[in-house]
């Protein structure tokens, strides 16, 4: 089906099922009741669910098959959302266009860093990007913000103010970001007995635009070309001895990754029209880092799964405080309560941060492979040990040495 | 001229927390060949001893004052530290005063008891994974320590000043007939500083025990294979890394107030000066440090931000960009460092 093997086609359908179904899936409790808090499946956090799902991928694309590990890839996520910014501020909140330019404009970036950035690889390629990305960071900060040429209005952040141009511009269309007129923040609320599900048209847009990326990742995973840049990963040196050039190779993957960053940044301008340097700084481009180390580097599903995990911890994991743990622990003595709140009150809350760092640590310990090994490795306690033993004969390979 | 030695002055304290950050970070690389990205927390842990220290000095009880009385005519209470009772009234407040200097002897015994516990209980197990899966499981270790310091401190810079005497501001160039004025306590960080770096540099220089890990530097199997145990050489240099890390947090405090992240701050930085200067040579990061934090300094002159915008945020990163591209081995790094 589309060209992907049967395996590959199963995993899209799955992905395809769970994003259109997201807003049921991640509503499970009632309104009204206690657990209503953990509800993820209002529009703003679906729509960062997809939108950092596809950052994941295209970083996947780059770390995942070739190794090279970019610490500034926040940068073009910046440089999508300002690109995108721009077009509504000079021609319309029609969305579209507004993606298109951000993509051009992050691959046209990432063709530049990229170039720079790959003449050196290992730490020397990680420290490059970060030294780029912090220099975009400084500038958009401070000198793109001058009043005479003010590219990124510095600290407030770039946003559409009444006296801008927007040339095509009409009064039938909505003053906000908008496709062909369907605005991005139009919902639709469906009430089923105790529970409510909200359906945003800004999400769908961002969910279909990340199935297409999805399904793009898996040829670039299954093509030749993506064969190339594992066996980058893998041994370059033996790559350059057998007469080929890496590098076009490696600054194809770079680009790819950087306009998918530029599309996430541009998705991100479109459900919100707004554009701040903090987006380019490096803690953004270690995010990214984390989500794809945490899913699984180098799988399809993983970033994807990783980006959820870290963006459900932001908005959900960091709104326990200590009246929910007393709640969720009032069947216990008192005393004991007490001891298992105190316990707990350090990784809920403001104190997120520190759960996922554990988190990370672990994962990066135990589970190489992220959140996918895991699963593999529990599905493989579940099939029995025939099969297990086919396995390891089927998968066992002889060096080429 | 007067303005020329004030930015190059300003630069040499920066420069001395670069540098030692960077040497620590080099100390670390060199020997065991992992990338700490953990060693910006080292650097804010240290500040945080200093931290304590001073909060153990000011705990404090309550006292009634009997020569004082509160607007209502009743005895003031007031609160009374115990070193005040330890050691009477005037040492013990010279006692709290001097915190920040007394916090290097505070600092040395916990900074080596973490480096130690670091480096056998984590960085052990990740000598022969690749160099990505030592930075990322090191920078998962930094977010945790990060986290809980802000946890035990909170989030707020906690201001801990110099003592009184070397608070002042001095005019260095008064021999000479300039106008010089420096604030005291930058003169003694690049004075440690330089202390530090020149301790480091003699124990590897002219000690028995420098000499087996310069050994073990340059090939750690043939010294293993003369019988030497190497590793244990390895962690101690592990354990005087962190110290040295540990300490030039101490002494930055009273010049900027520490913060959680403030070690992630320096951390981003000290990579591209230990990139710079060549991975794996001492001199290089110590060279690079002075040099970056230099011309941080004269970057950000009125003269240098009108005639560039915005040259002072980017100068550093311009010059990594530049360093790594002329000459790919960083300014003094060997051969083979990184490059496999």
């Amino acid at each position: 089906m589309f060209g992907l093997n049967k395996k590959d086609g199963l995993l899209f359908l799955i992905v395809v099922a769970l994003t259109a179904l997201a807003p049921f899936l991640l509503n499970p409790f009632p309104v009204n009741s206690a657990m209503a808090q953990f509800n993820a499946g209002y529009p703003d956090l679906l729509q960062r669910f997809v939108i950092f799902g596809i950052f994941a991928i295209g970083f996947n694309i780059l770390f995942g098959l070739t190794g090279y590990l970019s610490f500034g890839h926040a940068a073009f996520l910046g440089v999508g959302s300002y690109a995108a910014v721009w077009m509504f501020k000079l021609f319309s909140y029609n969305v579209l266009p507004a993606i298109i330019f951000a993509v051009i404009v992050a691959a046209l970036f990432s063709v530049l860093i990229g170039y720079i950035s790959l003449r050196r690889s290992g730490i020397y390629f990680s420290i490059l990007t970060l030294a780029f990305a912090q220099m975009s960071f400084a500038l958009a900060y401070s000198v793109l913000s001058n009043p005479n040429f003010n590219l990124t209005n510095g600290e407030t952040g770039l946003q559409v103010y009444a006296d801008d141009p927007q040339m095509f511009h009409r009064d039938g269309l909505p003053d906000l970001p908008h496709l062909f007129g369907l605005s991005m923040r139009a919902t639709h609320e469906l009430q089923l007995g105790a529970w409510s599900f909200t359906f945003n048209a800004g999400y769908y847009l961002c969910g279909v635009i990340m199935l297409v990326a999805f399904y793009l990742a898996i040829r670039i995973f299954r093509s030749p070309f993506g064969m190339m840049l594992r066996a980058i990963k893998s041994n370059n040196t033996r790559m350059t001895y057998t007469g080929l050039n890496a590098k076009p190779y490696t600054l194809a993957a770079f680009v790819i990754s950087g306009m998918y960053a530029g599309l996430a940044g541009g998705l991100l301008a479109a459900m919100d029209p707004l554009a701040g340097a903090e987006r380019m700084f490096w803690t953004a481009s270690g995010e990214v880092v984390l989500m794809t180390i945490l899913g699984g580097a180098g799988t399809l599903i993983g970033p994807v799964l990783g980006a959820g995990l870290i963006k459900y911890m932001e908005n959900i994991v960091s709104k326990i405080n200590d009246n929910v743990l007393h709640q969720w622990f009032s069947f216990l003595p008192d005393g004991l309560e007490d001891v298992m709140v105190t316990l707990i009150h350090p990784f809920v809350g403001k104190g997120w941060h520190l759960t996922l760092g554990v988190i990370f640590m672990l994962v990066v310990i135990f589970l190489p492979g992220g959140l996918v090994e895991g699963g593999q490795r529990i599905a493989r306690l579940f099939r029995g040990k025939k099969a297990r033993e086919a396995e390891r004969k089927s998968t066992q390979s002889t060096p080429a040495e | 001229m007067d303005a020329i030695i004030l930015q190059i002055l300003n630069g040499l304290d920066k420069g001395s927390a670069y540098a030692l950050i960077a040497l620590g970070l080099t100390l670390i690389f060199g020997t065991l060949g992992v990338v700490n990205f953990a060693h910006g927390a080292l650097f804010m842990i240290g500040a945080f001893c200093a931290v304590t220290l001073q909060r153990i000095l000011s705990l404090s009880h309550e006292v009634v004052d009997p020569t004082k009385s509160d607007f209502l005519g009743n005895p003031l209470k007031i609160r009374q530290p115990y070193v005040h009772d330890l050691f009477g009234p005037e040492f013990g407040a010279s006692l709290i005063e001097w915190s920040v200097p007394l916090s290097i002897l505070f600092c040395i015994p916990v900074m080596i008891a973490v480096g130690f516990a670091m480096e056998r209980g984590l960085i052990k197990h990740f000598y022969k994974r690749p160099h990505a899966d030592q930075i990322l499981v090191t920078f998962g270790l930094a977010i945790v320590l990060q986290e809980i310091i802000k946890y035990f401190f909170g989030a707020n810079p906690i201001p801990t000043p110099a003592p009184a005497a070397l608070n002042g501001v001095v005019n260095l160039g008064a021999a000479l007939g300039l106008e010089v004025a420096y604030p005291l306590w930058r003169i003694v960080y690049f004075c440690f500083a330089a202390l530090i770096i020149g301790a480091i540099f003699a124990f590897l220089q002219f000690t028995t025990f420098g000499m087996v890990v310069r050994a073990g530097m340059a090939d750690r199997e043939t010294v293993g294979l003369l019988g030497i145990n190497i590793d244990r050489r390895f962690t101690i240099m592990f354990g005087i890394a962190a110290a040295v890390a540990g300490l030039a947090g101490v002494m930055y405090t009273p010049i900027n107030s520490p913060n959680y992240h403030m070690g992630m701050d320096f951390l981003v930085l000290s990579f591209v000066v230990v990139v710079v200067g060549g991975m794996g040579s001492l001199p290089g990061a110590v060279l690079a440090g002075f040099m970056l934090g230099i011309l941080e300094s004269f970057a950000s002159t009125t003269w240098a931000t009108t005639t560039i915008p915005g040259i002072n945020q980017v100068i550093i990163y311009l010059v990594a960009i530049i360093v790594l591209l002329t000459r790919p081995r960083g300014l003094m790094g060997r051969k083979g460092v990184m490059e496999d």
